[in-house]
């Protein structure tokens, strides 16, 4: 993998925290000013030794006392003035991000969604921001305080004696290097780290999600294996990575301690010698003292940011996907929605196929004409679902297009042409919402007599059986419905948006043979005004529509009537009547 | 309230006995992940106590080398200089080495409990009923094997580590005092009073932050997965907006809340570095007094003074790791409340062996109601013989679902008992019912793999040709030789690429391939097409053969290759016969197969 510039990748946050960046700043400011004071004190003690060596009076040690005191005083006001200067914006800088992650994602389309698991999603809006928000409120101050208190302790140090001070710089030069090192080897295994947590985060899911499948086959020990194996796959990342910090901390203990040592022979040496006093050789081991947390700290704010690295990384690889269904520039409106839905040579594969696969759709030619409803027939996987998502920009034509009274779904904004078109999807997703707001997501400003109507279509009158009626909160954080009753809540929520053209992609596989005929006969109604295109597998399904449409390798093959069809086409009949098998199987039994 | 399981999980403020439940079950679980691992811990401790005590020999070194090797330095005897030097350089080399040691070794052990805690999560959700499941909705079971995980590894990572390296830095440190110079000690110990109450100023007022920072937490994994996994249905009603408002708000509730506890941390640590700043002056003050009068010498308090300061020092990692501490506990507390969860259908601890079932299912006086109290199925009897296939057929809520859900164990009958030849269900290890018994939903959950993956859950050690022998009998095949990959064709999330009817194939292979005594479909050809269904259909005459089957489907093409057809309403078989008797009858069943066929054409 390419391992980007640490300071490239980590720069591209900052416009995202513009807001902060002057109280970061300051923030720094602070710090610094916080290890002045700190550092003045050792200073404030090489005076007041050498008065004490030399028979001072106690009135020199109050002031000196009262000095040390103002330092220290000083000192944790500069800590109290960072920590306010930087903390709150830094929680801004989070919830920012994470706002505008959740924006993208939802901006981008369900292609990338197919690609990518949720819980690498998810990792990313939890984990990923929260280490950006600490490395910037906390990381990035400190490395840049401690580097700065580093250098002016360094320079300090010199002052006692140059040959101390020079002792100290070579004796660190060591702990760069290896610094240098570190942050190539920790860099990648940080990366690989987050991506497995995101693995796991996704098997998680899968393991929620999948339940009734891992339970009816009695493979929650299979899945657990399965977890488990990933799990200490980022276990061992986890130890690597606490090897090489457990290297790093070697040199960032051995050599301070180092330094240390031989300026403590060096010193004594230089003090015997008269070239340095008493007071002098304590406030260098002091200064030190104060230079110990800022060095340590190095190593461990090192390996902060790179782990905040590849957080923004991650978080920029969601955030660069380009989004390829876009509204148009200048866009176009339809005023008065007739309904003329016209798909015109469309052809479509997906973006990942192979080149050797042929196209899924190869020149679907189809028109409905306002008011009509057609049924959508062919074979499993023949892409009939894939088609009614084109509708709606779900997936973008690869090439040809589609028209809604004349004009190219592309030249509509998205939230227009969702607006005049409405889906109920084979598999029903319902929302953590009342049973209402579920029934009415397209069209909020409905009246309660229109959301009636709706239901009484859909037949879901079981809402008004459910414990709080149609306040009764329902999806992921409330009630859980059958699968006919979600199907029967989708197709009242695609009737209650009233759009120009419905489309309907199996709206009643999972709903029993009396609840069907009695949600036909009042769903004629509504598609004698409405144009339809209706993806059917049951004879009895198609007896909504006007028209029939057959699919067969990609395109549109056939269309007429039902009656038509059966006595003309043998494909059709081979999709679409049972009569047969039907005959065949009262036989046996 | 009673905080028992996952009840009252939302709640901040919580009574004295209820903190008290909390406490002490999050404080079980905590022993518990320990004590696999106490050895190493001791072994641990000791290697950082050895390498803290070394670390403080500095200062006490320094001293020596103002008090002893500078004077003899000066009468030209550098021994004792060599010596201290030595000795420091010594102490240094060991402490490091000690420690880095000691960071190795104290990953291995947090990533072991890390793991354990990981793993028992998982297997216990796991092994939660679906009831549980279906009330505690699955972004809280994410977000507590995510978020909450993510907190205690914090913890882990660094926390623990600095603790003990932080509070074994100031034992020493202060023990060193006391041998140094007693009244610098003192002054010293007089410091820990304010010491003291600021921090259990920023226990108490931290606690609460933390639990309703991971509650928060909660609701925005919630809401966040709710989105992705329906993200088709977001677009296409045009929900962005709106999810936007209210994932914003939640964002907005989760960020007070962190910036808060920030805040509280940001009073806290100044005031750490305040109170050591004044014992420093103090220590200093009376120091500097005892050296004027000559009762102390100064390189005593040179020592002295550095000691303070050091002593100190680690109280930001402290207060650092109390963060962490008070994060993880919350989670902590959240997780133990979902172990303390038992399965409502829990697995038996002394399992009747079934190797080899036949098949044979009895209801006896069997009822179900849920625990609220509405009464599903009431009791009834009902016996099908091994290898019979029975077909139920009613209306919508009918319990047609709830019968399949019990025969697999998904619920226990509330009243009278299910055996499985002759022995009751709840008897059977979950690894005899689950081999014996399985399952096909309407939902067809595929998981992040391969096709072939995906069939051979039925059976993980199937072989490639076993596989797709499976595909061919219930007519999937084709389809999948025609995917990118064949077989090997990654399914993606939620299979993204497979229609709604090719999950519903995949499933059934995945069923055939288990090869149960007694196989279950409920709705598992809804989304098929007419000739999928006929292939399904053929396949099911000779999957079905021997064995016992309960279909559950609304087309009643399935319905025909039944033995024996149940109608159910309201909880209740009405009908109970062989199709063809029901069908030349005059029943319901008998008007739903005319009105059927009428729809045929």
């Amino acid at each position: 993998m390419k391992q980007d510039k640490t300071i490239a990748t980590v720069l591209r946050i900052f416009p995202y925290a513009k807001k902060a960046l002057p109280r970061i700043i300051l923030g720094i400011f602070a710090a610094v000013a916080a290890s002045l004071f700190a550092l003045a004190i050792p200073q404030l003690l090489r005076s007041l030794f050498d008065s004490l060596d030399n028979s001072g009076t106690l009135d020199t040690l109050y002031f000196f006392v009262f000095l040390v005191f103002l330092m220290g005083t000083l000192e944790a006001a500069m800590v109290l003035l960072r920590r306010w200067l930087v903390l709150t914006p830094g929680t801004f800088v989070e919830s920012g991000l994470r706002s505008t992650l959740y924006k993208k994602l939802q901006d981008l389309p369900v292609s990338f969604h197919d690609r990518w698991p949720s819980g690498q999603l998810l990792s990313r809006a939890t984990q990923d921001l929260s280490l950006i928000r600490r490395w910037l409120s906390f990381g990035v101050v400190l490395l840049f305080a401690n580097a700065l208190t580093i250098v002016v302790g360094l320079a300090i140090l010199f002052t006692f004696h140059w040959l101390l001070g020079l002792i100290f710089f070579l004796i660190s030069i060591p702990i760069w290097i290896q610094g240098y090192r570190f942050e190539e080897k920790y860099g990648q295994i940080a990366r690989l780290s987050q991506d497995q947590a995101g693995d796991l985060a996704t098997s998680v899911e899968e393991s929620v999600h999948g339940i009734r499948v891992l339970k009816a086959f009695g493979r929650g020990d299979h899945a657990a294996r399965k977890f488990a194996a990933e799990a200490k796959g980022l276990r061992s990342t986890e130890l690597k990575k606490a090897g090489l910090i457990a290297n790093i901390w070697v040199y960032l203990l051995l050599i301070p301690e180092t330094a240390v040592a031989v300026s403590m022979l060096v010193g004594v040496f230089l003090v015997a010698e008269g070239s340095l006093t008493v007071g002098g050789l304590v406030a260098f081991f002091a200064t030190t003292t104060v230079l110990r947390w800022p060095t340590e700290s190095i190593g461990f704010l090192l390996s902060m940011t790179l782990d905040a690295k590849t957080a923004i990384q991650r978080f920029f690889e969601v955030i660069d996907e380009p989004v390829l269904i876009k509204d148009p520039e200048v866009a176009e409106t339809i005023s008065s929605p007739k309904g003329r839905l016209e798909f015109k040579n469309v052809h479509f594969r997906y973006p990942d196929s192979k080149p050797e696969q042929p196209d899924l759709l190869r020149g679907v030619d189809l028109a409905l004409e306002p008011g009509e409803s057609v049924a959508l027939i062919g074979i499993t996987g023949c892409g009939k679902s894939t088609l009614t998502a084109l509708t709606t920009r779900l997936y973008e034509v690869s090439s040809g297009s589609i028209e809604l009274d004349g004009v190219d779904i592309r030249s509509l904004t998205r939230v227009e042409l969702r607006s005049h078109i409405a889906m109920a999807f084979e598999d029903a997703t319902l929302f953590s919402a009342s049973v209402r707001d579920n029934v009415l997501l397209g069209r909020p400003d409905s009246t309660e007599q229109e959301l009636k109507e709706a239901l009484s279509i859909a037949q879901a009158d079981f809402v008004y059986e459910l414990p709080d009626g149609l306040d009764t909160k329902i999806g992921e954080e409330g009630l859980s419905l059958s699968g006919g009753q979600r199907q029967r809540l989708a197709l009242a929520r695609a009737v209650a948006a009233k759009p120009s053209v419905l489309v309907l992609d199996d709206p009643l596989s999972a709903l029993d043979v009396d609840t069907e005929a009695l949600v036909e006969s009042a769903l004629r109604k509504v598609l004698k005004k409405t144009t339809a295109l209706i993806v059917a597998h049951r004879p009895s399904t198609v007896q909504l529509a006007d028209r029939v449409a057959l699919m067969q390798d990609g395109k549109i093959v056939a269309v007429g009537k039902h009656s038509e069809l059966l006595a003309t086409n043998d494909h059709y009949r081979y999709v679409i009547s049972s009569l047969d098998a039907a005959g065949k199987q009262i036989e046996v039994s | 309230m009673s905080m028992q399981g996952v009840a009252g999980e939302d709640k901040i403020e919580l009574s004295k006995e209820e903190s008290q439940q909390v406490k002490l079950r999050s404080r079980k679980l905590l022993l518990s992940l320990i004590y696999p691992v106490r050895g190493r811990l001791l072994l641990s401790l000791f290697i950082v106590i050895l390498s803290q005590a070394l670390r403080v020999a500095g200062p006490a070194l320094i001293a020596l080398s103002i008090d002893w090797a500078l004077p003899a330095a000066l009468k030209d005897d550098t021994t004792p200089l060599f010596l201290v030097v030595g000795g420091y350089l010594f102490a240094a080399a060991a402490t490091a080495s000690l420690i880095s040691w000691f960071l190795r070794f104290a990953a291995k052990l947090s990533q072991d409990v890390l793991l354990d805690l990981r793993k028992r999560i998982f297997v216990h959700t796991q092994k939660l009923s679906l009831e549980f499941h279906e009330k505690y909705t699955s972004g809280r079971v994410i977000s507590r094997q995510t978020s909450d995980l993510d907190s205690i590894s914090e913890l882990l990572d660094t926390g623990g580590n600095e603790m003990i390296v932080g509070i074994l830095y100031m034992l020493f440190t202060a023990t060193a005092l006391v041998f140094l110079d007693l009244p610098s000690f003192a002054i010293l110990a007089i410091s820990w009073i304010p010491l003291y109450f600021l921090t259990r100023w920023f226990q108490v007022n931290s606690k609460l932050m933390f639990r309703e920072s991971r509650v928060s937490s909660a609701k925005l994994i919630i809401h966040f997965v709710e989105t992705m996994t329906g993200i088709r249905a977001v677009k296409a009603f045009r929900k962005e907006k709106r999810n936007q408002g209210e994932y914003e708000t939640l964002v907005e509730k989760y960020r007070h809340i962190n910036a808060k506890v920030i805040q509280l941390f940001g009073i806290f640590d100044p005031a750490l570095i305040m109170i050591g700043n004044i014992s420093v002056a103090i220590i200093l003050l009376w120091g500097g007094v005892r050296v004027l009068e000559g009762s102390l010498g100064l390189g005593v308090l040179i020592a002295a003074i550095l000691y303070a300061r050091r002593f100190y020092d680690p109280m930001e990692d402290l207060a650092m790791f109390y963060n962490s501490y008070q994060s993880a506990n919350s989670a902590l507390e959240k997780i133990s409340g979902v172990l303390e969860e038992r399965p409502s259908v829990p697995e038996t601890t002394k399992p009747v062996a079934l190797p080899n079932a036949k098949g044979e299912l009895v209801f006896d006086k069997v009822g179900f109601h849920y625990s609220n109290g509405v009464e599903v199925i009431p009791e009834f009897s009902l016996t099908v013989p091994a290898g019979q296939t029975i077909a139920l057929v009613g209306t919508t809520g009918a319990g047609k679902s709830t019968i399949a859900k019990l025969i697999s164990r998904f619920y226990d009958p509330t009243s009278g008992k299910l055996t499985l030849d002759g022995i009751d269900v709840r008897d059977l290890s979950a690894k005899d019912l689950r081999r014996s018994v399985v399952m096909v939903t309407q939902e067809a959950y595929l998981f992040s793999g391969s096709v072939a993956d995906n069939i051979a859950l039925g059976k993980p050690d199937a072989s490639p040709e076993e596989i797709e022998q499976a595909a061919q009998a219930v007519g999937a095949h084709e389809f999948i030789l025609a995917l990118p990959e064949g077989y090997s064709t990654d399914v993606n999330k939620r299979g993204g690429r497979v229609s709604a009817g090719q999950r519903q194939l995949i499933s059934f292979a995945r069923a055939f391939i288990a090869n149960p005594a007694v196989l279950i479909l409920d709705e598992a050809t809804s989304s098929l097409d007419i000739p999928s269904e006929r292939l399904v259909q053929h396949g099911l005459k000779t999957l079905l053969a021997d064995r016992t089957a309960i279909i559950i489907a609304h087309r009643l093409s399935t319905v025909s290759i039944a033995d024996r057809v149940l109608v159910m309403e309201k909880g209740r078989v009405t009908e109970d016969d062989s199709p063809k008797n029901l069908i030349s009858g005059s029943g319901k069943f008998s008007k739903m197969h005319k009105a059927w066929r009428d729809s045929l054409v």
